[in-house]
């Protein structure tokens, strides 16, 4: 396949970055879109140009790592698929790729494609745990949980904390991510005693964070690797309510 | 201390947003519904709307209403400016033209909100402080606000302007009415019943207030 990609190029945070055209042949249909990138800055290297550095890790659609903006979509033209999971079958011979990172004023750009997303670390740190006295494991049957319950945690819990939700969102809202991690403790016994502690002091740093405010329109839920369902903002929504009285 | 903390997490701004949102849904519905009477009768029309003006509980309602269409619209535009704020820059391409893009009536919520508030606007100008025609209720001088109504309703630009602002309004509303259901928390706007129920209210409200024009124009 002979592609025409534009790839964001930025030298460091304050640089103020362009697209530059990098024309490719000789992409197999088979390889993933990251491999894809790989090939293209062996090439680079070769010729001497600097690599277009972009994140990853598993590869595997599990850690979160990767990113980028492609055609406009975050994580690729494919719903529930990371960008480590989208392969070059998916594109046609001849098309032009926009590959950008995320952009949101709460992700500033590190270099070409990465950014930096410790926004969520933080966000988490906040609140995002359980507080456990450690000790011997506890009996896995000790503590009863409804399987409608535990399935909705799963659901949540499968959030691997990209931040596409930020990229999608028109508002840069991050209300996916945090009610997904919210919605997740808050079905489990585990999540009871700190609940209402965790959810405001969430709330709290993800606005200091500068992310904006979630106004509905669904963009996140469409660009979910997990797909990460929208009700749970509306469980976000409930659980500061009810963290009101105290 | 909870409270104010609320109100000011971005969370609670949307929850203001949202009940003021439903408070004004429910005015445009009873607007609405009283407005069916024009399509009754001269007497019909007037009876009712001298019953309104005369209410001693009018004025405190048109306080209440004030109010919540300055929370709404002050709140909202706040989020909106805070919202702008957090996005991202770049020349590039973004998500909002996209394959995996939300609708455009959950996009353009400030765009038809403002819309909507020029409307008003007008629409006071026209009716409330518009001329003042008088006729006779059972020996009673009340205001002849169907003879207004009916008149406005027979220019051509008027209707057409008046039938635009109520689609703009529809599409609000379609997304402004399910949306509260999320942000009060109660259910998702994902779920059907949910959308539905936004859909419906949106379609009875503008489809309510595109029939009153359209019927003086075309039949009347
Ligand atoms: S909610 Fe989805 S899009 Fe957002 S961080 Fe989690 S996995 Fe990524
Ligand atoms: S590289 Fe780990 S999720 Fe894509």
């Amino acid at each position: 396949m002979k592609l025409n990609l534009k790839i964001w190029r930025q030298k460091g945070p304050n640089d103020s970055g362009k697209l530059v055209d990098y024309p490719v042949d000789d992409v197999s249909p088979d390889m993933s879109f990251l491999e894809m990138l790989d090939i293209l800055n062996l090439k680079l290297v070769h010729d001497g140009v600097e690599a277009i550095e972009f994140d990853h890790d598993c590869r595997e659609g599990i850690c979160g790592s990767c990113s980028l903006n492609i055609n406009g979509n975050p994580h690729g033209p494919d719903t529930g698929t990371a960008t480590c999971q989208l392969h070059m079958r998916r594109f046609k011979d001849g098309d032009t790729i926009v590959v950008e990172p995320w952009r949101a004023k709460a992700f500033p750009i590190i270099k070409d494609l990465t950014t930096d997303r410790k926004a969520f670390d933080r966000i988490i740190a906040a609140g995002g745990f359980v507080s456990v006295n450690t000790g011997n494991a506890v009996e896995a049957n000790a503590i009863l949980i409804p399987k409608h319950n535990s399935e909705k945690a799963m659901d949540a819990a499968a959030c691997i904390g990209c931040g596409a939700c930020v990229a999608s969102c028109k508002n840069s809202s991050a209300m996916l991510f945090v009610s997904a991690k919210v919605a997740h403790l808050a079905y489990l016994p585990q999540g009871n005693p700190e609940r209402k502690m965790r959810v405001r002091n969430m709330v709290a740093q993800m606005d200091e964070e500068g992310f904006g405010s979630c106004s509905n329109t669904g963009a996140c839920e469409a660009a979910c690797p997990k797909e990460i369902k929208l009700e749970n903002i509306a469980m976000l929504n409930r659980e500061m309510l009810k963290a009101l009285c105290d | 201390m909870y409270l104010k903390n609320f109100l000011a997490s971005s969370v609670g701004q949307k929850f203001l947003v949202a009940l003021t949102g439903l408070g004004l849904s429910g005015f445009v519905l009873m607007h609405m519904s009283g407005n069916m009477l024009l399509l009754v009768g001269a007497e019909a029309y007037n009876k009712y709307a001298h019953a309104m003006i005369t209410n001693p509980l009018i004025i405190p309602a048109e306080i209440g209403l004030v109010v919540m269409f300055l929370l709404h619209m002050s709140v909202a535009l706040k989020i909106n400016w805070d919202n702008r704020a957090a996005r991202g820059t770049g020349p590039g391409r973004r998500p909002s033209n996209s394959d995996k893009d939300a609708r455009f009536a959950s996009r353009y919520m400030v765009l038809t909100g403002v819309l909507t508030f020029v409307f008003l606007v007008l629409h006071l100008i026209s009716f409330k402080y518009g001329t003042y025609y008088e006729t006779e209720l059972h020996g009673e001088k009340v205001r002849d606000l169907y003879r207004l109504v009916a008149e406005e309703f027979h220019k051509p630009l008027f209707v057409a302007w008046y039938v635009f602002a109520m689609l703009i309004l529809f599409a609000h509303l379609a997304h402004g009415f399910s949306a509260v259901f999320q942000t009060l928390g109660l259910a998702s706007v994902r779920n059907c019943t949910v959308k539905k129920l936004g859909w419906t209210f949106a379609a009875v409200v503008a489809g309510g207030f595109i029939s009153q024009p359209l019927y003086f124009f075309f039949f009347n």
